[in-house]
């Protein structure tokens, strides 16, 4: 099967399809890949690096598409591309089916078979292939090192002898993944970190992340099955747009990464609320290609505001590490579809039939919805405090009968023991009965790691039977006595040195 | 010659150094010093024994005192650790053999004759108790050495109206031992006979039964039984040192058997009637693919691991892959990756049996943690690696009600972010039940030999 990687031709598409390390990956999985010259160029990959990996540069856009069974790509298709694509080919890339219908026609009448990266369900199984989570890990991690570069003070605070620095106090609106990434790149520069978010299911992956989780006290929660937040009702707005406006008096730093799938971005940061921000502030827009979440953002620009205020609404796309992570992404989802050996498009898959959007000519759009977040379990019934002292004392009392009960046929056995037995008897019952609890209160002790040990051990000691052997041989060995007390000795001695001696060799083995 | 007095004296202090041998097993540190008062205190009791009032035959006893120091050193020292399982085993059945020629020569001593009434009731008790543990000691012990050598096949045997058969002959024991202790001293012989050969038939019944996962148990419970034989001997003999050894080594095994029967969540009696694991039982469907890796990927997978945790189980001594797994830990180690052990309870064939497996290839043993040890840390860790392992390992006893082997504690290997494991085929594991972790979504299989395929990750790893 082969796999080819064309260059992109959108001019602010940074990023590759693979890396030189992702096309070694392929190669493992069986597929031999083709890669058009100065495909990485714009990620700093260069044509030898792929040779390097084992894949074979190909000088037109032309030839390449025709060597193509499966094709690896960001931006979708393009008109002039698609004309250049096989029957049956399957594509990988970018494509955003919900905005891009005429798109999905065109590819469904060429035959090609789409996949959306995009449209990969945001279950645990598919994790691995979603890049919407790879990516927006990168913008999160990004947007933080985007606002320290514009922000003119340290992140974290300090105590120098020119005097004393305050932690910076960065807000994240939204703990998705990049929200989430943003949180823990700005803590570790030593930032002081709070969060908002409508789920409330997300504050203790904020609070683990070492940021503080800062909410409304309407007590509204906005998730949802498909893992996205809805849209909230006015009381709760009012109350978060209150709050905004006094954490932006706070901060120093807001980051937001508020967005709803295939529609325009809220807006959560207003004009009142820029105008509350110190002058030297930075507010980092990630959801400023769908519109922004602050109102003054503008798409693809950096600028400062009259009162001083840093609008960040592009960042950069940190294109080597984007590439590899994406090109990851696809070759775990090659991996599950089969390696090279085994490929097979399976419409039956949860994850294929939901991602593939384009299937032999007709347009599989939109899919079938799936839960993907947790359901909340319902609480169990919890007895109450009354019932559970009930029980407990139920159960002592249990306890102590059972305890009478035995003790009391422990002692009336010994006590017609003691009528009937010689005297020399009861002494060796007593020495038994304490062995006995001695032995179980020091064998508790010993390490679970010591127990073949204690087992040789112990075979050692009881070779101690030898006692009766001795005991018991005599001077004449045509006495039958004699030779089944020599054979006694015999195995009884083997016991004795074969156990120590192995329990020795053993204890030796065990260091440290 | 010394006084009956100093003799008890003696025993005394055996009895002592015995204790203290025993609880010098509490930690590594003191358990070498706990075997050397072993061996002080066995040379003591031997010596005062000998020298004691009495005592004839010092040419046999010095014969057979050599030729079994020249066996016994010889084993001691060239047995394999994979071994260990085996040897006990024996060892135990040595001493039920013991036991029963000492209750055979006992009862056979003019001395018995010479007793009367009460005495001489309870004596015959004893003798009769002594040979009949002895005698179950001894074939059951032979016959788990057998099973565990494989010159007996490890399923467990059953036949219907075992139970019965068993309930029969543990009453017709007990109408002999009356018998026994009734008749005045023709017949005893044939009946004591009779006896024994009930009790082995009974030995080999047992343990025949036993299916191989259950081996430790059944190892813990002959090494108990080996402990009252010596004590019941004790009592037939009168001798207190017997006593007390033998009940301390009986209940060092009790508490073993219990660890191991609380480690498989089964109770004694259970384990003991036999037949776990003769069909194939399901538990809930399985869903999923089984995916399996190359040596290569898996290299690779420990290659960008920062924490890695190993698992093993018997696969492991059976295919004698403690060495490369201890070069496989150095490896890693020497790559500022952190590497622990973890060991489930019954692991193996005999309680402890990894331990002594990785500790002979060298492998520190403050990084071989125990089951409970190592469960709060899987969630954190990167790649574990079972080798087999199966049952241990099996998500199913916390997930799946209907599973058999529900409610057993099991190592949480599958919580961890990756899990391989090193498996010989797809078969089910001596608890005859399938393993759901091998369908998780986490799990690559990494079919083989375990020694080989460990050597092949090594040379992977750079």
């Amino acid at each position: 099967m082969k796999v080819v990687i064309p260059k992109e031709l959108l001019a602010t598409e940074l990023r590759v399809a693979a890396t030189p390390k992702t096309t070694s990956r392929l190669i493992k999985q069986g597929f031999e890949v083709y890669v058009e010259s100065g495909a990485g160029l714009k990620s700093k990959y260069s044509d030898e690096e792929y040779q390097a990996a084992g894949a074979k540069i190909i000088y037109s856009a032309q030839e390449l598409y025709a060597l193509a069974d499966i094709i690896l790509k960001l931006q979708p298709l393009t008109e002039q591309e698609i004309a250049m694509v096989k029957k049956g080919t399957l594509v990988l890339s970018y494509l955003w089916p919900a905005q891009n219908q005429s798109l999905l026609k065109k590819l469904a009448e060429a035959g090609i078979n789409a996949i959306a990266m995009d449209a990969i369900p945001r279950i645990s199984r598919a994790q691995k292939m979603d890049v919407l989570s790879s990516m927006a890990n990168i913008s999160g991690y990004r947007a933080v090192i985007e606002a320290a570069n514009y922000f003119g003070r340290f992140l974290n605070g300090q105590i120098t002898a020119a005097g004393k620095v305050e932690p910076a106090k960065v807000l994240v609106i939204g703990a998705g993944v990049a929200g989430l990434a943003a949180i823990g790149t700005a803590k570790s520069l030593g930032a002081i970190v709070r969060a908002f978010d409508t789920r409330k299911e997300v504050a203790e992956q904020i609070q683990s992340m070492g940021a503080q989780f800062i909410s409304v006290d309407i007590n509204e929660d906005g998730s949802t099955a498909t893992g996205y937040s809805k849209e909230m009702s006015k009381e709760f707005i009012e109350a978060e747009m209150a709050l905004f406006k006094k954490q932006a008096a706070e901060v120093d730093i807001i980051i937001t990464t508020a967005q709803i799938p295939g529609k325009e971005a809220p807006k959560l940061i207003l004009e009142e609320h820029v105008k509350a921000m110190k002058p030297g502030s930075v507010i980092v827009d990630l959801a400023a290609s769908t519109g922004g979440n602050c109102v003054l953002t503008r798409k693809d620009e950096i600028y400062t505001t009259d009162n001083g205020i840093t609008i960040i609404g592009k960042i950069d796309q940190m294109p080597s590490q984007a590439s590899y992570l994406y090109g990851n992404n696809l070759c775990n989802l090659l991996d599950d579809m089969g390696k090279a050996q085994n490929f097979k498009i399976d419409m039956t898959d949860d994850v294929i039939k939901r991602a593939m959007v384009t299937y032999n000519g007709t347009i599989n759009w939109p899919p079938e919805p799936l839960a993907v977040s947790a359901k909340k379990t319902s609480a169990v019934t919890i007895a109450s405090p009354e019932e559970e002292a009930k029980k407990k004392a139920q159960k002592t009392k249990k306890i102590i009968v059972s305890n009478i009960i035995w003790l009391t046929i422990i002692g009336v056995v010994l006590f017609a023991l003691g009528k009937v037995a010689p005297s020399d008897f009861m002494g060796h019952i007593t020495a038994f009965v304490l062995a006995v609890f001695v032995g179980w209160n020091v064998i508790w002790n010993v390490t679970h790691s010591l127990h073949t040990p204690l087992m040789s051990v112990t075979n050692a000691i009881s070779g101690i039977i030898i006692t009766g052997g001795l005991l018991l041989i005599n001077d004449d060995f045509t006495n039958p006595i004699t030779i089944l007390s020599f054979i006694a000795i015999l195995v009884a001695s083997i016991n004795i040195v074969g156990g120590f001696v192995v329990t020795y060799r053993m204890l030796n083995m065990f260091k440290k | 010659m010394i006084t009956a007095n100093i003799q008890i004296a003696a025993y005394l202090f055996s009895s002592i150094l015995f204790i203290l041998s025993l609880s010098g097993l509490s930690a590594q540190e003191s358990a070498k010093k706990g075997v050397i008062y072993g061996i002080v205190g066995m040379t003591i009791a031997i010596l005062a024994t000998i020298f004691g009032e009495n005592i004839h035959g010092y040419v046999y006893i010095i014969i057979a005192m050599l030729i079994a120091s020249i066996v016994g050193v010889r084993v001691g020292l060239k047995v394999q650790m994979t071994a260990m399982p085996q040897l006990i085993a024996l060892l135990h059945s040595f001493v039920g053999l013991a036991a029963v020629l000492v209750g055979f020569g006992s009862f056979i001593n003019p001395h018995t004759n010479l007793m009367q009434g009460a005495e001489k009731s309870i004596h015959l008790v004893e003798i009769y108790i002594g040979v009949f543990i002895g005698a179950i000691t001894f074939t059951g012990s032979i016959v788990a050495w057998g099973k565990l050598t494989e010159n007996i096949t490890s399923k467990p045997f059953v036949y219907k109206g075992k139970d019965a058969v068993n309930v029969i002959l543990l009453l017709a024991s007990i109408v002999l031992g009356v018998l026994f202790v009734m008749q005045s001293d023709t017949n005893g012989m044939v009946i004591l006979s009779i006896m024994t050969a009930i009790a082995a038939f009974f030995g080999v019944m047992m343990v025949m039964a036993i299916g191989g996962a259950d081996m430790p148990v059944v190892i813990s419970m002959l090494n108990s039984l080996s402990g009252w034989t010596a004590s019941a001997s004790g009592f037939m003999l009168g001798n207190d040192l017997l006593i007390v050894t033998g009940a301390l080594v009986g209940s060092s095994g009790a508490i073993l058997s219990i660890i191991m029967c609380n480690a498989m969540n089964r109770s004694f009696i259970s384990v003991i009637t036999g037949g776990f694991g003769q069909e194939i039982k399901k538990g809930i469907k399985l869903e999923g693919t089984v995916k399996s890796i190359t040596h290569e990927e898996a290299a690779e997978l420990l290659n960008e691991a920062q924490s890695v945790v190993i698992v093993p189980g018997y696969g492991m001594a059976v295919a004698k892959a403690q060495y490369p797994v201890h070069d496989l830990v150095e490896k890693l180690k020497k790559k500022g990756k952190t590497v622990h052990f973890g060991i489930h309870p019954v692991a193996g064939r005999l309680p402890g049996h990894m331990n002594v497996l990785l500790a002979e290839a060298n492998v520190p043993y403050d990084i071989v943690l125990e089951m409970d040890e190592i469960n709060p840390d899987l969630p954190e860790t990167d790649v574990v690696l079972v080798i087999g392992a199966n049952d241990t390992v099996n998500p199913g006893a916390q997930e799946d009600p209907s599973s058999p082997i529900y409610g057993m504690p099991v190592v949480e290997v599958w919580k961890a972010k990756r899990v391989i494991v090193m498996k010989r085929s797809m078969a089910v594991g001596y608890a005859g039940v399938e393993n759901p972790l091998f369908y998780k979504e986490n799990t690559d299989m990494l079919y083989g030999d375990a020694k080989e395929s460990v050597e092949k990750i090594n040379a992977k790893i750079d």
